[in-house]
């Protein structure tokens, strides 16, 4: 027993163990720096190459010419020797839609990684709440049925927004026992909620008055950033902001409640409300991007696992690069949905699973990943 | 620092689990806790650790009732080793044991130099300092409570509780996890199921059934073949053992 419990004396032999040590950690932490730095080039360049594809193709330099002279102080030094027509396609259409693919992106990788966190569990989704299928019943209303009419062109984006949060706080308010919430509980309220208010969107569906209303319906629900404009930009923004940077200062708590209930009440984390804080911010972040993008499958599922195959689990590391890779694929998928069949579009939920399920297929196959199953 | 639970009660629907048990707990000391399973022992240990709240009666530290402290507080005077961790998504080692620094950090504050000593020394201290970067999920069973009880020691808390901490590991490693324990100078208590071992680690035990302390004191005074054959319906031999000069019970026949 005594050679596991070593007395330390500071021979030399320990000094170089340390320095040795700090040498891999310093390392480690050059690598991380490194490959957000990358991946950090990567969304640039996406941006980027988003902005020229379309029906008229357009210089690099021209797009981020348009772009910056809309700054207030870059605008100043920058010669317009574009066309008005250029101009409207780039800061009316295109680039509203990319930045809008951005934040959709950064807001439901950063909520998977809440999600599959609080429920302790790899297969949980930015919808396993219930809360796309809320969305999904006051859409079809408002495309369908023309609901809520005071609310005039922003009655899709508010109509969505409302079902998100009656479905959450109808989720919240089943899973709750005594003032506290249950894991298993909250995922079958999740589960139930879902499969009622799907059932009613599919209702709805089927009085659709005319034929062309359900494609637009069905478009919807698949997601789609075809409609992006410049105010449907700065709410969610601000709200995937606000949640993600609080979720980076409680990074610690984050890593602390994936060693169970328990575990993490014995660790000093308030454990009732931490869990009904995480709920309400990611309700609030999955409704208010739902609200603008449909809901887009797979994202919110695949990029989590994706980033902790590679760089672990810790969530002070997790989150941003969950952000900058979730930002990079939505982008990426916005523009396939745009030019595989252009001048047709695609869902791009329908891009999001066809190239996410393979991939997470290869990753299942994967034997170095365990998602969270516990053996190796 | 010393952990007073007095009259302390908790049930589940209607079935009483503990029925006003009071214990004492001085610093420094070993405390055990025995008893057949389903006495309550568990209960007991969580209405003490604050992850259950007892129904009825107190649970103070050092005179100051624990539910008047912050989760946070809690955790810096008090750490908890469970039998073993079911793990959803993976950590390096290093990283399980920084989670020990959690009740020291306050939201902004990022981690120092201090935190980093105290994480290698912890590490030190259980003999875990090769496996920082070891995934933890990928060690054994031994490895896992001492990288937990490393976890405990970087909470700097003076009372660490044990449920039943050497389950599923073999003589070796109960042996090496109590010694390493019983070495640490810090108020212990532990749920035990080896009567053994905890005549030979505790200073003082508590046997309990059906809810209720049945007996305490001193593991020489309250291991006899009545108690035994009362509580655990078990046939024993009792004796002081030649070598290492304590309690040492041999198990004859089940009653």
């Amino acid at each position: 027993m005594e050679q596991l419990l070593p007395v330390r004396s500071l021979k030399k032999g320990d000094n170089d163990d340390i320095t040795q040590e700090r040498l891999i950690e310093r390392k480690a932490k050059r690598r991380f720096q490194l490959l957000l730095l990358l991946f950090f080039c990567a969304l640039v360049l996406s941006i980027t190459f988003a902005l020229t594809l379309g029906p008229v193709k357009m210089s690099p330099i021209t797009v981020w010419k348009i772009a910056l002279s809309h700054l207030p102080f870059f605008g100043d030094y920058i010669d317009v020797n574009w066309s008005q027509a250029q101009e409207r396609i780039i800061w009316d259409i295109r680039l509203p839609r990319v930045l809008l693919g951005a934040v959709v992106g950064a807001g439901l990788s950063v909520v998977g990684v809440v999600i599959q966190a609080l429920v302790r569990n790899s297969l949980a989704d930015p919808y396993i709440l219930g809360i796309s299928s809320g969305s999904s019943v006051a859409a079809t209303l408002v495309i369908l049925f023309g609901a809520l009419p005071i609310f005039g062109q922003y009655a899709l984006s508010l109509g969505a927004f409302i079902g998100a949060i009656v479905a959450m706080v109808a989720v919240y308010l089943l899973a709750q026992v005594g003032g506290r919430i249950q894991t298993t509980r909250l995922l079958l309220a999740g589960v139930a909620i879902s499969m009622i208010l799907s059932a009613v969107t599919n209702f709805i569906v089927t009085l659709a008055p005319k034929e062309s209303g359900i494609r637009g319906a069905m478009f919807w629900m698949m997601g789609s950033l075809a409609g992006a404009k410049w105010e449907y930009i700065m709410i969610p923004t601000v709200v995937v902001l606000v949640g993600t940077f609080y979720l980076l200062f409680h990074s610690r708590s984050l890593n602390v409640l994936l060693m169970g209930e328990e575990a993490a009440a014995t660790l000093g984390v308030n454990i009732d409300s931490f869990r009904k804080i995480l709920i309400i911010i990611s309700s609030l972040l999955t409704g208010t991007v739902v609200a603008v993008s449909g809901s887009i499958g797979f994202i919110g599922l695949v990029v989590p696992h994706l980033v902790r195959l590679l760089i672990g689990t810790d969530h002070k590391r997790v989150l941003p690069f969950s952000i900058l890779i979730g930002m990079i694929l939505v982008i990426w998928s916005d523009v396939c949905a745009r030019m595989l069949l252009a001048p047709q579009e695609l869902p791009i939920g329908v891009v999001t699973a066809l190239c996410g399920g393979p991939f997470f297929i290869w990753l299942l196959r994967r034997s170095s990943y365990s998602f969270g199953g516990g053996s190796k | 620092m010393r952990l007073t639970l007095k009259d302390v009660a908790y049930s589940i629907q209607d079935t009483s689990i503990i029925e006003d048990i009071s214990i004492q707990i001085k610093a420094k000391q070993f405390v055990g806790l025995i008893g057949p399973n389903g006495s309550g022992k568990s209960t007991l240990l969580k209405t003490a650790s604050r992850i259950l709240k007892p129904h009825s009666g107190l649970v103070h530290l050092d005179g100051q009732d624990l539910y008047e402290l912050s989760p946070k507080q809690t955790a810096q005077e008090m750490s908890v080793v469970s039998q073993e961790t079911a793990l959803t998504f993976d950590f390096s080692v290093r990283e399980m044991v920084w989670m020990g620094r959690h009740p020291h950090k306050r939201l902004f504050q990022s981690d120092t130099k201090e935190d980093r000593m105290i994480v290698d020394a912890a590490l030190n201290r259980v003999g875990m300092n090769g496996f920082k970067e070891r995934s933890f999920m990928s060690l054994s069973g031994g490895e896992k409570q001492r990288v937990l009880i490393a976890r405990a020691l970087a909470q700097e808390a003076n009372i660490i509780i044990l449920d039943e901490p050497t389950n599923h590991l073999d003589i070796h490693h109960q042996l090496q996890l109590l010694d390493l324990v019983k070495k640490l100078e810090v108020t212990i208590l532990a749920a035990l199921h080896d009567l053994n071992l905890a005549a030979m680690f505790c200073d003082y035990l508590y046997v309990i059934q059906n809810g209720q302390v049945v007996s305490s004191g001193t593991p020489e005074t309250v291991l006899t073949t009545e108690l035994i054959r009362e509580v655990f319906g078990v046939e024993t031999e009792i004796k002081i053992h030649p070598i290492t000069h304590k309690t040492h019970i041999t198990f004859l026949a089940h009653v």
